[in-house]
C-alpha cells in the first residue's frame, strides 16, 4: 500500500536543467517544491577519477541504468518493435543533474525561421512543398522574439560564451562570457570558411572560457581544456551543469525539497487535473504517494511521454487516423559527417566540449531552397572536443577494420585526422511517433515506451546536401583526403548519433494541434506543466539545451502566475 | 604471428590453473574452499611460483578471473592478436594484457550486462534493432571462442592457436561475415564484440590490465590523463606528451 505523504505546492519529475531551474525560481518566490530523482545524487566532488574514457565514455558511467527502464525501437509500424537493450544511439541522462552532467555546453538558439516555420515556409514556398515532402510541420505557437528574454536568462545563468553570428535572431544583450579560444584547428576551419564567403562564429559555449558567477551566485572555474567533456561530469565545475548552476540555488532557498532513488511511475489525476504523483523509493522499494497543486514533468522527452502515456493523461496519438497528440511529432537529428586525412599532426587529444567553430549558412533558410528537396538544414560545425583513442579509429577508406594495416593507419591518422559533423534539423512526419509497448515491461511493471522512426527523403536529401558543403569546407581545409559517412539505409538504433531526441508533448497555439501552449502548460490538465525537448513541434538544426532551458524560465514564469490566479495562461 | 608453444607453455599453464580455479581432480566451486586454493594446490614449487610471479610487472592483475579453461584462453590469445598485431610501431594486443583486459571486464558488469535490458522475449529482430541476443556477454564470448575452434578444427583439422596468422584471419574474417552458425548468437555479433573489446583493452586506463606500460597511448601519441592544457591549447606545434595514466 502506498503511503500518502503530506501536500506540497509543486512536485517536479526529474531534477535536470529543467527541474533544477523551476526548483530555483519557485523557491525564490516561496513555493514549496519536492524534487523527484530517479537516479543518485551526484556533483563536482564525485569526478574525482573522471578521465576515464572506458568507464564513462564506452561503459557509460553517467547513463541510464537500462536493466530498470528502457524503450522498444522499430524503423516502421509493421514491424515488431524490441527493446533497445544497449546504450547507442543516444545517451539517456539518469541522476540528479541528468543529461545536464554529460554533456558538452553547446548553447544555440533556435533560428526565428523555427518558431515560424510553417508560416514562413509557405510564404516562401507555397504550401506544395511541404505537402509534397510529407511533412507535419506546424508553428510553435511562439515566436522567437517573446522567447528571447529567455534564452537571455539562460544564458546568464549558464555562463555562456560566445560570439555574434550573422544569422541569428536579435539579442537583447551580448554573450555573458567571452568565446572559447582559438586553435591552429578551429582556426583552419574559420579561415577555410571565411575564404568559402562562409561566415564562422565560435560556437556559443557553457564550458567556462573565464571564471564566472551566475546570477544565483554559483561560481564556476574557467575550462582548462583537458578532453574530457562530452560523457564525462567536469571535476573542474567549469562546465555549466545543474548541479553546479542552478540546484544548490534552489536548495539555498529552504522551499526546494531534493528527493533522490525516487522514480515515479505515475502522474494521478481525476480527468481534469492532477492531484499528485506515485513513486517508488528505488532503494526500499517502498511506494509513495505526494499530492501536490501543481506538477511539474521534466524528464526531457522520453520519460515526459512515457509519464503521460501510463497516465492516461492526454490523448495518446494514433498514426492511423492522425488524431491524438501524445507520442506526436517525435524528431531526431540528421547527422552527416566527413573527416578529413592530413599529413601534418594536430593536438587531437586536447580540447572542450563546445570548443568549435560553426557556420550558419546551411541552417534553416538562411539558403534558398526553391529548388531544393528539403527544407531547413543544419549547423555545421569542427568541435574540438578531445579525440581518446578508444572511440577514435580512423582509417582511409578501404583500410579492413582490424589487423595489421588497421593499427598501422589508425595510430598514425589519430593525430591527423579532423572532422566535420552536422547537426541537420529533423522534420515530423505522420509515422514517426512514440506510443507504449504491448509486450515488453520496465522493472515495476508498467510497459516501456516504444519508438517507431525511420528516415525520410527529406532526411536523406538534407543529408547529402549539407554534407557535400561540409566536403567543400574540408577540402579547402586541405585534407589530402575526405572520407564522407554515408547514411545508413534506415534508422539504426546502434551506433551513436546524438542524444537531441524531441517531440511527442509539442507546443502549439490551440489545443487539438498541441499538447501544451507556450507556457508548457497542459492544455487537457491546467496544473501540468511539461518541459523538455517533448514539447518540440520539429528539430532545428542545433543543440536542443539553449531552447529547453528558455523554455523552463517561460514555464517557470507560467507556474508562478498559475499557482496565483489558476487557469490556462494562453 | 600465432602463439607457438614453447617451452614456457608447462609455467604458464600451471599459473593458469593456480589462478584460475581448478585444482587437480577438480573444479573448486565456491568462495569458501577458494581460500583453501593455495593450501590443496598439489604443486610442489607452487609457493615459489608465486613469488616470482608478486615481483613480476602487472601480475597481480595480468591472471584470470573469469577463464577456466587455459585451451579456450589460448584461443582468445591468438584471436586478439590478429586483430591487433605486434609491428614495429609496438606490442600487440598480448604483449599490452588485453586477454586479461577481456578476462576482467567478463567477470564483471560488462560481461554480465548489468545494466541492460535483458528481459524477454527475445527475437532475432532486424539489422538496425541492435543486440538482441539471449546470451550475456560472457556467454556469447563463451559460445564465439568455442565456434573459432571447433570451425579451426573442421576447416584445418588442427586448434585456432596453432594455424597460421593467415589461416587465423580467414577463420575471423568468416565470423565477421556472419558465415558461422552459432547457438543463439550470430557469429558477426560475436565478432565485433571481440574486436571493440580488443581495442578497448589496448587503449583503456592500465588500471582495467591492458595498455601495459601505456604502450597503447604511445603508438598513438595520446598522453592519457592530463589536468589541463589551458597553456598548450593554441600552440601551433605538434605537442609530444609523456603519458599519465589516472592512478599511477
Amino acid at each position: 500500500m502506498a503511503k500518502t505523504l503530506p501536500k506540497t505546492d509543486v512536485v517536479v519529475v526529474g531534477v535536470g536543467w529543467g527541474g533544477g531551474i523551476i526548483g530555483a525560481e519557485l523557491g525564490k518566490q516561496g513555493l514549496k517544491v519536492v524534487g523527484l530523482e530517479r537516479g543518485k545524487e551526484r556533483g563536482v566532488k564525485d569526478y574525482y577519477v573522471v578521465h576515464d574514457e572506458l568507464r564513462y565514455a564506452i561503459r557509460y558511467e553517467l547513463m541510464q541504468d537500462l536493466s530498470k527502464e528502457t524503450l522498444t525501437f522499430r524503423n516502421v509500424a509493421k514491424e515488431r518493435a524490441l527493446p533497445m537493450r544497449q546504450l547507442g544511439s543516444f545517451l539517456l541522462g539518469e541522476g540528479l543533474g541528468g543529461s545536464g552532467v554529460h554533456w558538452n555546453g553547446h548553447t544555440f538558439r533556435f533560428l526565428p525561421y523555427d518558431f515560424e516555420i510553417k508560416t514562413e515556409t509557405e510564404k516562401k514556398y507555397g504550401k506544395n512543398k511541404i505537402r509534397d515532402l510529407g511533412l507535419d510541420i506546424q508553428d510553435w505557437g511562439i515566436t522567437y522574439d517573446e522567447l528571447e528574454p529567455y534564452y537571455d536568462t539562460f544564458e546568464k545563468v549558464a555562463g555562456i560564451g560566445g560570439e555574434d553570428n550573422h544569422f541569428q535572431g536579435k539579442r537583447s544583450n551580448p554573450y555573458p562570457n567571452k568565446p572559447m579560444k582559438e586553435t591552429p584547428i578551429t582556426g583552419k576551419f574559420k579561415k577555410a570558411a571565411k575564404d568559402m564567403g562562409l561566415h564562422p562564429f565560435s560556437m556559443p559555449s557553457a564550458n567556462m572560457t573565464e571564471a564566472y558567477e551566475n546570477p544565483y551566485g554559483a561560481k564556476m572555474a574557467a575550462c582548462q581544456y583537458c578532453g574530457y567533456c562530452e560523457r564525462f561530469g567536469c571535476e573542474y565545475g567549469a562546465k555549466a551543469d545543474p548541479t553546479v548552476a542552478v540546484i544548490p540555488y534552489a536548495r539555498s532557498t529552504g522551499n526546494f525539497e531534493l528527493r533522490t532513488h525516487s522514480n515515479v511511475t505515475e502522474i494521478l489525476h481525476d480527468g481534469k487535473k492532477a492531484t499528485g504523483v506515485r513513486y517508488v523509493d528505488v532503494q526500499t522499494k517502498e511506494e509513495f504517494i505526494q499530492p501536490a497543486e501543481i506538477v511539474v514533468v521534466t524528464s526531457y522527452v522520453m520519460n515526459n511521454n512515457r509519464l503521460l502515456l501510463q497516465s492516461k493523461l492526454g490523448k495518446p496519438y494514433d498514426p492511423k487516423t492522425g488524431s491524438g497528440i501524445i507520442g506526436k511529432n517525435y524528431c531526431y537529428q540528421i547527422l552527416p559527417g566527413v573527416t578529413g586525412f592530413f599529413d601534418e599532426q594536430f593536438n587531437t587529444f586536447m580540447g572542450a566540449g563546445s570548443l568549435g567553430m560553426t557556420v550558419d549558412d546551411y541552417n534553416g533558410d538562411n539558403f534558398d531552397h526553391s529548388d531544393l528537396n528539403f527544407i531547413h538544414g543544419g549547423s555545421i560545425s569542427l568541435n574540438q572536443t578531445g579525440k581518446r583513442p578508444i572511440q577514435t579509429n580512423y582509417v582511409p577508406d578501404g583500410t579492413p577494420s582490424w589487423g595489421k594495416e588497421f593499427k598501422e593507419k589508425s595510430t598514425h591518422y589519430f593525430t591527423r585526422t579532423l572532422d566535420l559533423a552536422t547537426e541537420g534539423a529533423s522534420m515530423p512526419t505522420r509515422n514517426n511517433y512514440m506510443d507504449l509497448d504491448p509486450t515488453y515491461k520496465d522493472a515495476f511493471g508498467n510497459p516501456l515506451l516504444r519508438m517507431t522512426y525511420d528516415f525520410t527523403a527529406q532526411d536523406r536529401n538534407l543529408y547529402s546536401y549539407t554534407q557535400k558543403m561540409m566536403g567543400n569546407i574540408m577540402k579547402e581545409m586541405g585534407a589530402k583526403e575526405v572520407y564522407a559517412r554515408g547514411v545508413s539505409e534506415h534508422y539504426d538504433i546502434v551506433p551513436y548519433q546524438s542524444t537531441h531526441n524531441t517531440g511527442g508533448v509539442i507546443m502549439g497555439a490551440e489545443p487539438g494541434t498541441s499538447a501544451v501552449n507556450n507556457y508548457s502548460q497542459m492544455w487537457d490538465a491546467e496544473n501540468v506543466f511539461v518541459i523538455g525537448a517533448s514539447s518540440f513541434p520539429h528539430n532545428s538544426g542545433y543543440n536542443p539545451t539553449g531552447t529547453v532551458g528558455a523554455l523552463a524560465y517561460r514555464a517557470a514564469e507560467g507556474i508562478i502566475k498559475y499557482s496565483k490566479n489558476g487557469g490556462m495562461l494562453a | 604471428m600465432a602463439e607457438t608453444p614453447n617451452n614456457s607453455e608447462n609455467m604458464s599453464r600451471r599459473k593458469f590453473l593456480r589462478n584460475s580455479g581448478y585444482v587437480a581432480g577438480g573444479l573448486i566451486g565456491g568462495g569458501i574452499i577458494g581460500g583453501l586454493l593455495g593450501a590443496n594446490l598439489n604443486d610442489d614449487d607452487n609457493d615459489k611460483t608465486a613469488k616470482t610471479d608478486t615481483n613480476a610487472a602487472h601480475s597481480s592483475n595480468q591472471a584470470p578471473i573469469y577463464f577456466t579453461n587455459p585451451e579456450q584462453f589460448a584461443v582468445l590469445k591468438a584471436a586478439v592478436e590478429r586483430i591487433y598485431p605486434k609491428d614495429d610501431n609496438g606490442p600487440g594486443a598480448v604483449d599490452l594484457g588485453v586477454p586479461f583486459f577481456i578476462d576482467h571486464q567478463l567477470a564483471g558488469s560488462y560481461g554480465n550486462n548489468t545494466r541492460e535490458y535483458m528481459q524477454g522475449p527475445f527475437f532475432p529482430g532486424s539489422d538496425f534493432q541492435g543486440y538482441q541476443t539471449p546470451l550475456l556477454r560472457h556467454e556469447a564470448f563463451d559460445v564465439g571462442l568455442a565456434g573459432l575452434q571447433s570451425y579451426s578444427q573442421q576447416k584445418y583439422k588442427k586448434n585456432f592457436a596453432e594455424l597460421e596468422g593467415e589461416q587465423q584471419d580467414e577463420v575471423l574474417k568468416a565470423f565477421e561475415e556472419k558465415k558461422v552458425k552459432l547457438k543463439a548468437v550470430t557469429s558477426s555479433t560475436f565478432f565485433n564484440l571481440l574486436r571493440a573489446a580488443t581495442l578497448e583493452g589496448v587503449y583503456a586506463d592500465p588500471v582495467y590490465a591492458g595498455n601495459t606500460n601505456m604502450d597503447g597511448w604511445k603508438m598513438k601519441g595520446f598522453p592519457g590523463h592530463q589536468m589541463s592544457y589551458l597553456d598548450k591549447i593554441d600552440s601551433k606545434e605538434f605537442q609530444k606528451i609523456k603519458p599519465n595514466s589516472l592512478h599511477a
